[in-house]
């Protein structure tokens, strides 16, 4: 056994200097070089003060802004988590319905998009279905008083098609929305 | 055409066009032949054997060969559980984290080692950035690695003829992590960093929402390990959420990009085999075989969470896919895509959660890795285990018509034949003695988090991930608990080892077996008929052990979900 320690300790050291240290320093210099507001996480600087990231969800209630999904994890962006419910868990059907019901409330709708009940795997999920969105947009153009018309060409705006026009849904950004509604609309927005 | 399909479609064919040229390019690498990288990289090579008094070209027995593996990963286990146990005093530890606990720790260093990247921890809340590079980095290259040698040297004891070299195993692990794993992690983590992955050292950063709300955000160099996470079949998050955090997998572009190198080496490995046996059509009929049973579950998984939860769209008053525990920017199809790659590659990480996938999709998601990892698998790990299987194969045709069973020419005997149900035995102990174990110990029990057939399904998965070294989770299961993070840690080492020593001694058998030519009695095995013959073996051997348990959890959760009952 004592000719296979040689080889073993020292091939796991040359591997450790080139794939635990010179690989990720090395993508870390070229990152930061080259993109550096992406290899930082994309954050969104508003008047100076970071207000979250173009990739990260937050919260929001205010009727002016549009409303993201559910999250498990408060779109606690340092401690990410799903629901981990099964599909005839009590727990989540129990909660859907709530959110059901207050997304109803708040919308006037019947027929519940699913992603506005569901809660994301990340618990970050920046996006809504374009038709949770469009339900919302009575709400949000009211509370700010804004021509619906420039409310849709905000969401518009906001609005990921589907990859090379076949992969993944469309999708749109619920913090990209907000920040334009803000700068369209500034002011009181309760 | 749906778009859904033709996405799907788009991709499978995407995988093939990039698998073969690879496939071939590591037969080149594996035979010790030129490429095109060989000029920068042979006198890399050269520094490295002399650093570990290497002699490269000398061919090792498969005792050696597999003495060397152990040693090898043993080493490697030391070195991430002391880095784990020390993470609190050592630097680049800007968020203050604390060291792991000893049986955590115990359970981390195996599940990396083994390939495997089972995560009872959570990246953000219990990793330093020291941790996460010399630790895990590491072991996300060097265990790929392990398991891309040992497939090479499997590969050449079934291939060769007259004289016989299994290789020697630290020049196959240096060359393939220096020839294949660093430059296509290279190039992947810069693709994804253009994608907003995050890349960097720094703090966490605290941000004032919109509605004046604190939001801290977790960073870290995350490109760089996800990269090789996806390539080396690994799986293990940077962040606790996986794929599915905004930060690991931003765009569709990116999740297509991971999607396609969770298959890609896998994949590769079947064209690299046909190569080395000197037969490509051998390689084809073994792509074949896994890309059939791939397929089918990849329909089966696809269409029941386009078709979503009934209870959920009774309540919305209106259908629609499962979202629950799924990012809206891939909804069900790519997410559905993923989970069937993942774990039939054993891969492991997730852009959606498992666990709140539909009973059918859990059932598949369970049988492609309770079969032992043989849809593709593991790098390296898949095409051997695989071979496996052939080895029953061809033995069951055999005893069907009464003639000693060959593959490639070479008989298989009572010593290979034994050596294989050893080494397949390993899952069914790994799973279902383990799972049986937890669910009568009241405080492993206490670990499940769902009630009903779903309880038993996360038990199931935890052991199955676990022993095929897999790595997703049903992830509401309390994996954290020191019975788990020991006894999973246990179905590791069984899931790797008692599979990669048999088949090493398989190889050598064979390697000193001098192989017959061919007569009108030989069973072809690259035509269809040998196809057919691995997936029913593949089907009965691996699926029929798991049915009785399978029927108690995924399949009687569907009745009940049928039914309209909560759990």
């Amino acid at each position: 056994m004592r000719a296979f320690i040689r080889p073993a300790v020292a091939s796991l050291a040359v591997m450790i200097l080139l794939t635990g240290i010179a690989y990720p320093f090395a993508i870390t210099g070229i990152a930061q070089v080259a993109m550096p507001a992406r290899a930082n996480g994309s954050l969104i600087d508003r008047e100076g003060r970071v207000i979250g990231s173009a990739l990260i969800g937050q919260v929001f209630t205010a009727p002016g802004y549009f409303h993201p999904r559910p999250s498990a994890a408060g779109y606690d962006a340092s401690a990410a988590g799903a629901s981990n419910l099964g599909p005839t868990s009590a727990e989540l059907l129990a909660s859907i319905d709530d959110r059901a019901e207050a997304w109803r409330r708040e919308t006037g709708r019947t027929e519940v998009p699913q992603d506005a009940v569901t809660a994301s795997a990340s618990g970050l999920d920046p996006d809504i279905s374009p038709e949770n969105a469009r339900a919302q947009l009575t709400r949000v153009a009211e509370a700010r008083g804004a021509p619906r018309d420039e409310v849709l060409r905000i969401l518009d705006a906001a609005t990921t098609r589907p990859w090379l026009g076949i992969f993944g849904p469309a999708h749109v950004n619920v913090l990209e929305a907000n920040l334009a509604l803000d700068a369209a609309f500034p002011g009181d927005i309760e | 055409m749906n778009l859904d399909l033709l996405s799907v479609l788009a991709y499978l064919a995407a995988l093939v066009a990039v698998a073969i040229p690879l496939g071939l390019y590591m037969a080149r690498l594996h035979r010790g032949e030129r490429t095109f990288l060989t000029p920068v990289l042979a006198p890399v090579e050269a520094v490295i054997y002399r650093i570990a008094s290497v002699r490269a070209e000398e061919s090792q027995s498969w005792r050696t060969y597999a003495l060397a593996v152990l040693a090898f990963n043993a080493a490697g286990f030391v070195f991430l559980y002391g880095v784990l146990r020390l993470q609190g005093v050592l630097p680049l530890n800007p968020a203050g984290i604390a060291a792991m606990a000893p049986d955590l720790a115990f359970n981390t260093a195996v599940s990396f080692v083994t390939n495997t990247n089972w995560q009872a921890y959570s990246g953000e809340v219990q990793l330093s950035y020291l941790s996460q590079m010399i630790g895990l980095t590491v072991q996300n290259f060097v265990s790929a690695a392990t398991g891309m040698a040992v497939a090479a040297a499997v590969i050449r004891g079934f291939a060769c003829r007259g004289e016989c070299r299994l290789g020697n195993f630290w020049t196959d692990m240096t060359r393939s992590v220096l020839y294949v794993l660093l430059p296509l992690a290279t190039i992947v983590a810069l693709v994804l960093v253009g994608q907003g992955v995050v890349q960097n050292l720094s703090d966490y950063i605290t941000a004032t929402t919109l509605e004046g709300a604190e939001q801290v955000i977790a960073q870290g160099p995350a490109a760089s390990q996800i990269a090789i996470k996806q390539l080396g079949t690994n799986g293990g998050g940077f962040f606790g959420v996986n794929s599915a955090h905004p930060f690991e997998n931003p765009t569709v572009l990116s999740n297509m990009l991971q999607s396609l190198c969770i298959l890609l080496i896998p994949v590769a490995f079947c064209f690299t085999f046909g190569s080395m046996v000197g037969d490509r059509r051998q390689g084809v009929a073994i792509f074949t075989a896994m890309g059939v049973m791939f397929v089918a579950g990849l329909a089966v998984v696809t269409w029941s969470e386009a078709a979503g939860n009934p209870m959920i769209s009774q309540i919305a008053g209106t259908g629609g896919p499962n979202l629950e525990g799924k990012e809206m920017r891939f909804g069900a199809t790519l997410s559905a895509l993923w989970g069937s790659a993942t774990t039939a590659a054993s891969n492991g990480s997730v852009n959606a959660m498992h666990d709140s996938f539909m009973p059918l999709s859990g059932l598949v998601f369970l049988v492609n890795m309770m079969i032992g990892e043989v849809i593709f698998g593991g790098v390296g790990a898949g095409l051997y285990g695989m071979l496996l299987y052939v080895v029953l194969a061809v033995f069951l045709a055999g005893l069907m018509v009464g003639r000693t069973p060959e593959y490639l020419g070479k008989k298989i005997e009572a010593k290979e034949v034994s050596l294989a149900v050893l080494a397949f035995l390993s899952m069914p102990l790994g799973i279902l003695v383990f799972a049986a174990i937890s669910v009568v110990v009241p405080q492993a029990l206490a670990a499940v988090q769902d009630a009903g057939p779903h309880g038993l399904s996360e038990v199931l998965y935890a052991y199955g991930s676990a022993t095929g070294n897999n790595g997703s989770a049903f992830a509401g299961f309390g994996a954290a608990d020191p019975f788990h993070t020991t006894l999973q840690g246990i179905a590791m080492l069984l899931g790797r080892y008692a599979i990669i020593v048999p088949m090493l001694g398989i190889a050598g058998a064979l390697a000193a077996k001098v192989p017959a030519a061919p007569t009108a009695g030989t069973f072809p095995t690259h035509g269809p008929l040998f196809v057919v013959l691995l997936i029913v073996t593949v089907v009965i051997l691996g699926g029929l052990t798991f049915f009785p348990a399978l029927a108690l959890g995924p399949l009687a959760e569907e009745v009940s979900l049928a039914a309209g009952t909560r759990f």
